[in-house]
């Protein structure tokens, strides 16, 4: 209970700090607009060229694309701020000031920063999403909607372990910015569903990068195309990969040494 | 850095030398400084490197199966033919990096620029040479990345010695014709300190332009049409196509020459614009 009045705390600040820099939210109103255009023009390129992309129809390719930019925003607004903190505060030695004050260690440096206007990628994914179910042939009934909702949950928790382990790393590797360019460019791979892959690349982006859990999973939801079984094994790798992250952040923590203080 | 600040104010160049020959031996010294620093960051490069190997490899992906998906070709291009133009993609792409719009932010955000306009050559010469001598570095880290990538998508790539030649050419070309209009936009930064909108539009104009998203002949016909009168294409197409295409000697030449004139008006276009931009610049400290 106290984590969740911690994390509302700091996402307050958090929210108190960012509206005040209001023109922030036209740069991302624009960077949004530009990054929804870039996406339908590729769809219509793509499109123009063939009618279904591994089984894939336009609007069905919509839909996925909405997941990916709704999954993208929240990792902009709520993950990555954090971790870049993070990868900052072991460069410098300022880490000592999070570990010093009773709380979680995992929890604090998690819910310290966030990015608000990065919400407005959420919302332009969000209206992607609508647009492409609208075209869809079928209807999505209440199970695929609760489907949807629990693997988007998935996915959010495996990007954010994926992120944290990796930045972990920043306490063997100190010079770890590069890392943002790494999970930009991986996340990409989402913007397609994981079946056009060739093999060894979907095994990767499934379990060593888990972007086919987080945006594939919610958009075969969205399109009826999602077994049970595949939604149940998300779960459990979700369990398992948070597991993970907790054990790698402790082994972490026993390296940091501190430089400042 | 600690090098290149000698360098710069290196006794044995003085004044009485020609003033090219100080300046080539600027660069060099830039350049060496700049491949001994990258090469102690080999694993943050490769990170850098990797995330960029990504973006190809979706593209590569998703028309190589188009290709297989309409009879093996897609707008005549076999999936041999793509996978040769994103391999090659990754290179031009690594050599397509330069000191950007976002980084002209960074140097007059934290102030570096005071100390850079004390020295005597103009920031710009700084950017080219400490750049370029990257370059070295990561075209020795794209090799295996090449082989892996090569080994995976199996290219179909049969250049003729012109072709090698041109493109060892092209691909600096492009270098420069890329660091002279993002060092052009980088001076809005003088203005605003808000310029992320701007560069994304450029980026996003650039993406769709210069064949680094689609091979161009894969574009509509008005988007090639319009993307021959703009820089765009001299940047990643022309360099790619070099290599992998098959264009006459004439076509090869012209395109070295094409970028040539680039270059030409970035710089003019760069200079006009630092001759606004620098009266606007203050700061203290730095």
């Amino acid at each position: 209970m106290s984590a969740l009045r911690l994390t509302w705390l700091y996402l307050k600040v958090g929210v108190l700090n960012d509206l005040q820099y209001r023109v922030n939210f036209l740069v991302q109103l624009v960077q949004a607009l530009l990054q929804v255009a870039t996406g339908l023009i590729v769809l219509k390129l793509v499109y123009s060229h063939t009618t279904e992309l591994n089984g894939w129809s336009e609007p069905e390719m919509l839909t996925l694309l909405g997941v990916q930019i709704l999954l993208g925003g929240v990792i902009h607004t709520f993950v990555q701020p954090n971790m870049e903190r993070l990868m900052d505060d072991v460069q410098q030695g300022t880490l000592d000031y999070a570990l010093t004050k009773p709380a979680d260690s995992q929890l604090l440096v998690s819910v310290r920063q966030c990015n608000i206007w990065q919400l407005v990628e959420v919302i332009s994914g969000v209206i992607v999403t609508g647009v492409g179910i609208s075209r869809l042939q079928s209807s999505i009934g209440a199970t695929d909607a609760l489907a949807f909702a629990i693997g988007l949950a998935t996915g959010g928790v495996l990007v954010y372990c994926f992120w944290l382990v990796i930045t972990t790393g920043a306490f063997w590797v100190v010079r770890m910015e590069n890392v943002l360019e790494l999970f930009e460019g991986i996340y990409q791979t989402g913007r397609w569903p994981v079946g056009v892959y060739p093999g060894w690349m979907r095994f990767s982006v499934t379990f060593l990068v888990p972007i086919a859990f987080a945006v594939t999973v919610p958009a075969q939801a969205l399109t009826s195309r999602l077994h049970g079984g595949t939604l149940l094994l998300s779960l459990v790798f979700a369990v398992a990969v948070f597991a993970f992250t907790r054990w790698f952040w402790h082994v972490g923590m026993r390296r940091y040494s501190g430089a400042s203080a | 850095m600690s090098a290149v600040t000698r360098a710069a104010g290196d006794p044995t160049v003085t004044a009485r030398e020609p003033r090219l020959r100080a300046l080539a031996a600027f660069y060099l010294a830039t350049m060496r400084a700049a491949i001994q620093t990258q090469l102690q960051y080999r694993v943050a490069n490769y990170f850098y490197m990797l995330g960029m190997v990504a973006e190809p490899v979706i593209y590569l992906v998703v028309w190589s199966s188009i290709a297989d998906s309409s009879g093996g070709t897609v707008d005549g291009l076999t999936a041999g033919q793509l996978a040769a133009y994103y391999i090659v993609w990754t290179l031009v792409r690594n050599m397509n990096i330069v000191f950007g719009a976002p980084f002209w932010e960074f140097r007059i955000r934290e102030g570096q620029l005071s100390g850079q306009l004390l020295r005597p050559l103009h920031p710009l010469h700084y950017d080219v040479a400490y750049f370029a001598g990257w370059k070295i570095v990561v075209i020795g880290l794209w090799i295996p990345i090449a082989i892996v990538l090569s080994a995976l998508f199996h290219p179909d790539l049969h250049p003729t010695a012109l072709e090698i030649a041109v493109f060892c050419v092209a691909i600096w070309g492009a270098y420069l014709v890329r660091t002279m209009f993002q060092s052009t936009i980088g001076m809005l930064n003088f203005w605003t300190t808000r310029g992320g909108a701007m560069f994304d539009l450029y980026m996003t104009l650039e993406l769709l332009l210069s064949g680094r998203l689609v091979p161009l002949q894969l574009m509509p016909g008005w988007v090639q049409t319009l993307a021959t009168f703009l820089p765009f294409k001299w940047t990643f197409y022309f360099p790619i196509e070099s290599l992998v295409g098959d264009m006459s000697t004439r076509s090869l030449l012209l395109g070295l020459a094409a970028q040539a004139l680039w270059v030409g008006i970035g710089l003019l276009l760069f200079r006009l614009a630092w001759r606004s931009a620098i009266k606007r610049f203050s700061a203290v400290g730095g």
